[in-house]
């Protein structure tokens, strides 16, 4: 028989191991909350002070810095699959630099400190644009090599607006604004980020979810693929608008936070026997995991510095992925 | 099953390079496609295997437009080895096999009983058991050969087509390829194959099409197909001629 059918040990451990994780996020931060007395603040009626922290800073800071993990994970692992290229990411595609303009637009004109919806709306038409232009440039029976020379073009671009609207900034408290964004974080975000993000993010997982079984034929080329019945474009779209709302959300509530997409699938994948299919899901959980542990980390160490989580996630990050380049450059895979 | 053509064009890119091909191919039988390079044999393969919409003429399965098939219905019936499939994960024999499966899965279903034991038939069938927990890109070529072979076999296809199968691999393997698609078609089931090697196409196939330029220039047995005028005129190659068991060899000389 063919092992491949369950061996949900791996998913299982994931999800524990992010639950312990959700919790500790709960509790943890500038004031401490025991676990018992965190559930009876998650449910009290009054406003006691814990109560206002946890239903109104803890709870949604862990929800997006799950959700948003998940999708940056997720993500990652749907675009390798379809690229069959594990340097592929969001990134790569030009979705995450398109929504970071969208949303630094915004900043730039002042209109995101009049309306506070206009930031995360204009991140979320950055990514979609990004998308609606990678296809008119690739085209519907575009290949591999088409595909990412396009995202890197995107990138490239959005980019460099990003960079004039810095050069541009009105004053200098609109640019440490706009720096600060890109950055990345997860801090004072309210119910309202998590309203506004986090349908956008749950319909791309989902999207991307369902794209397993057909990252699974295309590991053995596109010719092959299409013999077993898969509709290369409907896969190709699936994916792609999966990625973009999952990331162009995520980084609407949370600006830029690089390198969970690449190394959160790099880490699982042998543990998955380098099946696409099943990377999918175990990428959302890690990726959520790495990103509530970075975020803990951070408020722990807050008294001492006041780091953003993108600069952190990219300092571990970027080592990390030169590392797994060399090895698997080694490897020969 | 029966697969046919009838005045088939087909592109490659932009420019036609099959003109108005007519094939059948019949169950029990195994069909060798051969021809110069760029003749047009795996694109007439690849339209025969419905990956590529006909610029004119159609293909029918059973009698049935091939058009009118549902992708999925299409990828039960008829199985399809590209030329040098590459495999872009290092990923485990039998996942690569039971991705054949695929086709008989609904959308969220997993592998069941049923499939789990076409692929064990597809692997015994190839005689790749042993190899089921090994790793395919650290496979060698006529492993890798076998094992991409039991991954159509595993769907159960009843046509199979595969492009310069055996291409790359010693004499053992390359005979050992050629009985395993016989006993296929022996079946019941429909083959046809893209091949350079004139031997084994004589000594395996039932049938050869010769294709030149697009067209098809000869159909019919060995004997028929593989003479001097043919071969002198598409190959630019003569032959020398001979017989073992009954059966005859062509062994490419010089250049005509």
């Amino acid at each position: 028989m063919v092992s491949e059918t369950t061996r949900p040990g791996l998913l299982t451990a994931l999800a524990a191991l992010l639950a312990v994780l959700a919790g500790g996020s709960l509790a943890l931060g500038y004031v401490a909350i025991p676990l018992d007395r965190v559930f009876q603040a998650l449910v009290a009626p009054q406003a006691t002070a814990e109560a206002v922290i946890v239903q109104e800073l803890r709870v949604p800071r862990t929800l997006l810095g799950l959700f948003v993990g998940a999708s940056l994970g997720i993500a990652g692992a749907g675009l390798q699959g379809l690229l069959r290229n594990p340097l592929a990411e969001p990134g790569v595609l030009g979705i995450s630099n398109s929504a970071a303009l969208g949303a630094v637009a915004t900043l730039y004109t002042g209109v995101a400190a009049a309306a506070p919806l206009a930031l995360p709306v204009a991140a979320m038409a950055g990514a979609l644009v990004a998308m609606l232009v990678l296809y008119g440039l690739a085209g519907r029976e575009a290949n591999v090599q088409t595909l990412i020379l396009a995202g890197v073009a995107i990138s490239s671009l959005a980019g460099a607006l990003i960079s004039v609207a810095l050069n541009l900034a009105p004053s200098a408290h609109a640019t440490t604004e706009i720096l600060f964004w890109l950055l990345g974080s997860l801090a004072d975000r309210g119910m309202d980020h998590v309203q506004w993000g986090l349908p956008f993010m749950a319909i791309g997982i989902v999207l991307l979810l369902s794209a397993g079984r057909a990252l699974d034929a295309l590991s053995m080329g596109e010719e092959t693929a299409r013999s077993l019945g898969i509709n290369l474009s409907a896969l190709r779209f699936r994916v792609i608008a999966g990625a973009t709302l999952a990331v162009g959300a995520g980084v609407a509530v949370s600006g830029s936070i690089g390198f969970v997409g690449l190394v959160v699938p790099h880490i699982l994948r042998p543990l998955v026997g380098y099946q696409p299919a099943r990377l999918l899901p175990a990428s959302a959980l890690g990726g959520a995991i790495l990103l509530l542990l970075a975020d803990m980390g951070l408020r722990l160490a807050s008294d001492q510095v006041d780091l953003k989580l993108g600069v952190v996630t990219a300092l571990v990050g970027a080592p990390f992925f030169l590392h797994l380049v060399l090895k698997t450059r080694r490897m020969t895979v | 099953m029966s697969l046919e053509a009838s005045q088939l064009h087909l592109a490659m890119g932009p420019c036609p390079v099959v003109h108005g091909v007519d094939v059948a191919l019949r169950p029990g039988e195994v069909t060798a496609i051969l021809g110069p390079n760029g003749a047009g044999k795996s694109t007439l393969l690849r339209g025969l295997a419905g990956l590529q919409a006909p610029l004119d003429g159609e293909v029918r399965l059973a009698g049935t437009s091939l058009a009118d098939f549902k992708a999925d219905r299409r990828a039960r019936e008829i199985g399809y080895l590209p030329q040098e499939a590459t495999v872009h994960w290092p990923l485990a024999v039998e996942r690569v096999v039971a991705l054949g499966r695929l086709p008989h899965l609904g959308p969220w279903q997993r592998l069941g009983a049923a499939d789990g034991y076409a692929v064990d038939r597809a692997l015994a069938a190839t005689g790749v058991e042993h190899l089921r927990g090994r790793t395919v890109t650290e496979l060698s070529g006529g492993e890798r050969a076998r094992v991409l072979l039991a991954r159509v076999l595993a769907g159960e296809p009843d046509i199979l087509l595969a492009d310069e199968p055996v291409a790359g691999l010693d004499p053992y393997h390359q005979v050992h390829f050629m009985e395993l698609v016989r006993d296929y078609a022996a079946a019941g089931r429909t083959v046809a194959l893209v091949l350079h090697d004139l031997n084994l196409a004589a000594r395996f196939c039932d049938r050869l099409l010769l294709m030149d330029e697009g067209r098809l220039v000869a159909e019919g047995p060995a004997r028929e197909v593989l003479d001097p005028e043919h071969l002198a005129r598409v190959f630019g190659i003569r032959a020398v001629y001979g017989e073992e068991g009954g059966e005859p060899y062509v062994v490419p000389w010089g250049r005509a």
